[in-house]
């Protein structure tokens, strides 16, 4: 009788187990996920490794479920259990060094793409020419300047599909890190250095960004939008700013300065001054973290 | 006068700590300040107070006070986690605003690794240790008392902070340049890097303290390779303290010149290099992490074995990939901040060597269930913590190893997959650890069994919660919710997820009362453990009576081999029939002492005065620091005779001497 219980209970838990994976799987596909629904080649790399992992992490997990739920229930200390007990039994010549083999076996498998890719995505793509945009982080906004099209937002940006852009990140306030999840991974942003970081689109539409590193009273303002569109509409936009906007002067940078949120903003030009011209740290001239390509744009500004 | 007054006043009270919370804690504080000082007069126990816990350098009872102090650090850690989840529960809707949410979230995650977890940890270190190797105290008993006290005014500082000043609030990582006094006006900072540091003297005291311990002080013929598995996990665990906590203390100390004198190592300006504290934090950080997963796993590997009634599976491997991880966990820390640029090489290093350490973590997993298999298990909440751990930690570390395959943590880092992933690891393994150590030592400590279906209650709610909270989390991660927003907008799809976590919180919650329900309910009704072997132990802990005499061992037992208490047993031989009168011999004690507790307060007076930079009480507190070494220094006076009649009186009333 007691058995009966235990067994109807133990269906009842797989039961939620097989309906909560069900849930995960379902609303997996929901456009809310963002990360799994990445609109351009990086977050793409990067989501094809993540599920690749995945998987693998699936198998390990399936195999000590397996292993863990036979044991508890063969082995349980119930009267005329017949199953065999075996106190002494507590090494053993193969098994154990397997513990170390399995394990090995399966992060083998993961760390092999994983290395390919981190060397990859380090790497622009080398015949296409990128847009260079200069992101720095304020409290609690995001400057970004455009050097090649000599203008300035706040707030927002306007990108053009299917062209890799290069971010240099840097920061005139507590860190933060650049992160549109449609587009791919995020990047810190920090004063005194400047680190490169590239996305591409590879479809229009709008996509938002925020920082994912905490950085005071109004962080969770800090949301942006990315404004992805064609090549043409691109220069338009560029054209309409530099021609409509008004000019961004030290005085308005310094306002930018202030401890408080704001809306978007465009500016006709910027002052050179407002980019670090020094910065230390191995990251300059795309440095380390972005490995030299053939491309001159790569490194281009300064 | 009186503008000296008001200047005390909104110095100490600033605006932002007269909220409804801020109050409301006051008034509770308050309340409870008044109980405890009328009980004890009421009940003339002042005295008593002072002379068996204050000043007690015995083991056993400095681990019950860290036991005090951790549970109420998990109350107080706890009801944080409960503010951050109602603030999350629904879009832009916020019962505390950025400014508090910020406090709660940098005090809720600071008291639940260094004053919850840390203490729960040397709880179980204190009580259980000198037992189960056979010895009659730790190395050093004086520097341990030294470290309770350290610790418990260090966590004082800290949480006098919520309503006297203003809390920290950049975290529990306190990255520069927002802990800088540009971006962070107001005491909170000070205090977090003060009472970090202070707390983290004693830290180290007590990593010291119990790697001498085991070291020196094993019974005769326990050799390494004979200890229990819960004393290699508290020799490892202590040499991971002892080279962790100097980096973290560097950290902390240089931040804390930039804010008080003015100095640049990590500021904005001024050439500072913020990257530099990170690399010091995580240098420590992720040691940490294993300093509080090791002793879990020690316990688990002590659960596991007796409630299966079989000996523990794989010992060798279990120390080699114990000693592995002690080593590898040096050499990780990049996995926290892939996102800050090193490069694909550096990134690509250290993806891999986080890789690595999850092999010997592996082989435990499976050594434990074999320990299992093929033995017989009684279910009860302590083996029941374990059950749900196994499962829990394995999701747990597979979503650690997706964090450490770099492009993907590109995504990951900073979202709420990262917050679910350590609470994750952290709940599921060291606090399902640390409940399955104090249900199954709680006999041993109090003399009295916890309720089991009291128990299996409280075990219920909080696995069910646990998984309800996080398993959303994951899942907003992927939605690119990023972590520490103190509210977000409708319309990204983030609300639905948030009501089940913080449904899921309060379950917890209710785990959280069951508990305290339980130990209040079984002090009075509780079964009392007379024969000082409720479980059918195999360790020499459960060879004394429960709770132990302050000598320990009358006679120090001579240890055979691994599980020495099972073969005493097994050979009718357990110590409670051997020992003849004869046998008895004087001992030596250690004697009570107030200079730890007075160093405590001496560290706190001038930790206070630090955080408000009022100098003349910073420099009366660290006189009174200098004092107090002083005075240890030239205090000969440290043993008290132990006659061996009182020892025989204090056996034959356990019925434990032979006629
Ligand atoms: C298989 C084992 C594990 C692996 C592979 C692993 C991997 C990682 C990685 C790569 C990160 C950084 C994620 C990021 O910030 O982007 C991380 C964060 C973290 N892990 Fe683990 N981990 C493991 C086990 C543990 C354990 C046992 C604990 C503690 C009990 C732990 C506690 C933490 C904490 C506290 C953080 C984040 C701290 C913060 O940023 O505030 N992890 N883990
Ligand atoms: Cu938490
Ligand atoms: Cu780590």
């Amino acid at each position: 009788m007691r058995r009966r219980v235990r067994s109807s209970r133990r269906a009842y838990r797989m039961l939620a187990l097989a309906a909560l994976g069900l849930g995960l799987l379902v609303s997996g596909c929901g456009p809310q996920y963002v990360v799994l629904h990445p609109k351009g080649p990086v977050g793409q790399s990067e989501l094809h490794l993540m599920a690749f992992a995945a998987i693998a992490m699936a198998v390990v997990i399936l195999v000590v479920f397996v292993l863990f739920g036979i044991a508890v229930v063969r082995f349980r200390d119930y009267p005329g259990n017949r199953n065999p007990y075996t106190p002494h039994w507590h090494s053993h010549k193969w098994l154990e060094p397997l513990w170390f083999i399995i394990p090995a076996v399966i992060l083998t498998v993961i760390a092999v793409p994983t290395v390919n890719v981190t060397y990859a995505l380090a790497k622009l793509p080398p015949s296409k020419d990128p847009v260079v945009i200069n992101v720095t982080s304020l409290n609690w906004k995001w400057l970004f300047e455009y050097p090649n099209q000599k203008i300035a937002t706040v707030n927002y940006l306007y990108i053009p599909v299917g062209k890799p852009v290069l971010f240099h990140l840097t920061a005139d306030s507590p860190m933060n890190t650049f992160w549109v999840p449609s587009l791919g991974g995020m990047e810190y942003t920090m004063p005194g250095r400047i680190l490169p970081l590239w996305l591409e689109a590879s479809k229009p539409g709008v996509y938002w960004g925020h920082s994912g590193q905490f950085s005071g009273i109004g962080f969770e303002k800090m949301f942006f939008y990315v404004h992805a569109v064609s090549g043409p509409k691109f220069t338009a936009w560029a054209n309409r700013v530099r021609a409509t906007a008004r000019p961004m002067t030290l005085t308005a940078y310094h306002q930018l300065l202030r401890f408080n949120t704001i809306g978007a903003e465009s500016y006709s030009s910027f002052p050179a001054s407002t980019w670090p011209s020094v910065s230390h740290g191995f990251t300059l001239r795309g440095g380390m973290y972005l490995l030299k390509s053939n491309n001159p744009g790569a490194t281009a500004q300064h | 006068m009186p503008a000296f007054l008001l200047y005390l006043v909104h110095t100490l009270f600033p605006p932002d700590t007269r909220q409804p919370t801020e109050l409301g804690a006051d008034f509770m504080i308050l309340v409870t300040g008044i109980g405890i000082v009328y009980i004890l007069t009421r009940y003339k126990k002042w005295r008593w107070l002072w002379r068996e816990w204050l000043t007690t350098v015995d083991h056993k009872r400095i681990a019950i006070l860290y036991l005090i102090a951790a549970i109420a650090m998990l109350f107080r850690g706890g009801v944080d986690a409960l503010m951050l989840r109602t603030n999350l529960a629904l879009p832009n809707v916020q019962p505390i605003g950025a400014l508090e949410y910020n406090e709660v979230f940098t005090t809720h995650g600071t008291i639940m690794i260094f004053f919850m977890a840390m203490p729960f940890i040397f709880a179980l270190f204190n009580a259980v240790i000198p037992l189960q190797i056979g010895s009659r105290d730790v190395a050093f008993p004086r520097l341990n008392a030294m470290s309770y006290w350290l610790f418990a005014f260090g966590a004082m500082l800290f949480n006098i902070s919520f309503v006297v000043g203003g809390s920290p609030n950049a975290g529990w990582t306190g990255y520069p340049p927002l802990t800088e006094l540009a971006f962070n006006p107001g005491p909170g900072e000070s205090y977090y890097f003060l009472s970090l540091l202070i707390a983290g003297i004693g830290t180290t005291i007590t990593g010291i303290n119990f790697l001498v311990t085991i070291i020196r002080m094993r019974a005769p013929g326990m050799t390494l390779m004979r200890m229990p598995m819960f004393a290699w996990s508290t020799l490892v665990t202590s040499a991971l303290i002892i080279f962790a906590f100097p980096p973290l203390t560097v950290a902390l100390a240089l931040s804390l010149l930039d804010r008080t004198f003015g100095s640049s190592f990590f500021t904005l300006g001024h050439g500072g290099m913020p990257m530099m504290y990170v690399n010091l934090f995580w240098l420590f950080g992720h040691p940490e992490v294993y300093i509080v997963i090791l002793p879990a796993f020690g316990i688990f590997s002590e659960v596991v074995p007796t409630f299966s009634k079989k000996r523990l599976f794989g010992y060798t491997t279990m120390v080699i990939s114990l000693v592995s991880i002690m080593f590898l966990a040096y050499g990780t820390w990049v996995h926290h901040f892939f996102t800050m640029g090193a490069g694909p090489t550096v990134n690509a290093f250290f993806g891999l060597s986080t890789m690595l350490i999850a092999i010997p973590t592996g082989v435990k997993i499976f050594n434990w269930i074999f320990t299992m298999w093929g033995g017989r298990i009684r279910i009860t909440v302590a083996m029941l913590y374990q059950m749900a751990f196994i499962p829990t930690f394995v999701v747990g570390g597979a979503t650690g190893i997706m964090l450490s395959v770099v492009p993907a943590d590109y995504q990951l880092h900073n979202s709420y997959w990262v917050v679910a992933h350590f609470h994750n690891v952290l709940i599921g393994g060291t606090v399902f650890g640390l409940l399955s150590g104090l249900y199954y030592w709680w006999p041993k400590m109090f003399g009295f069994i916890l309720n089991e279906r009291q128990g299996k209650v409280g075990f219920w709610l909080f696995v069910i919660g646990f998984w309800v909270t996080f398993l959303p989390q994951y899942l907003l991660g992927l939605e690119g919710m990023t972590r520490r927003m103190y509210t977000y907008p409708f319309g990204f799809g983030w609300h639905e997820l948030n009501v089940i976590s913080t449904l899921g919180a309060f379950t917890m919650g209710a785990g959280f009362i069951a508990l305290v329900y339980n130990i209040l309910w079984s002090l009075r009704y509780g079964e009392r453990d007379l024969t000082g072997d409720p479980w059918n132990g195999r360790t020499l802990e459960w060879a004394l009576p429960s709770p132990a005499p302050e000598y320990n061992f009358a006679r120090i037992p001579v240890v055979h081999g691994v599980d020495e208490f099972w073969a005493m047993k097994e050979q009718g031989m357990t110590l409670a029939n051997q020992l003849r009168p004869q046998d008895v011999k004087a001992l030596e004690l250690p004697k009570n002492t107030g200079m730890p507790f007075m160093l405590g307060l001496s560290f706190f007076v001038g930790g206070f005065g630090m955080v408000f930079e009022w100098w003349p009480i910073a420099i009366f507190g660290g006189l009174g620091v200098v004092a107090c070494l002083i005075y240890a220094a030239f205090d000969y006076d440290d043993k008290e005779p132990l006659p061996a009649d009182v020892i025989r009186h204090t056996e034959g009333t356990f019925g434990r001497l032979q006629a």
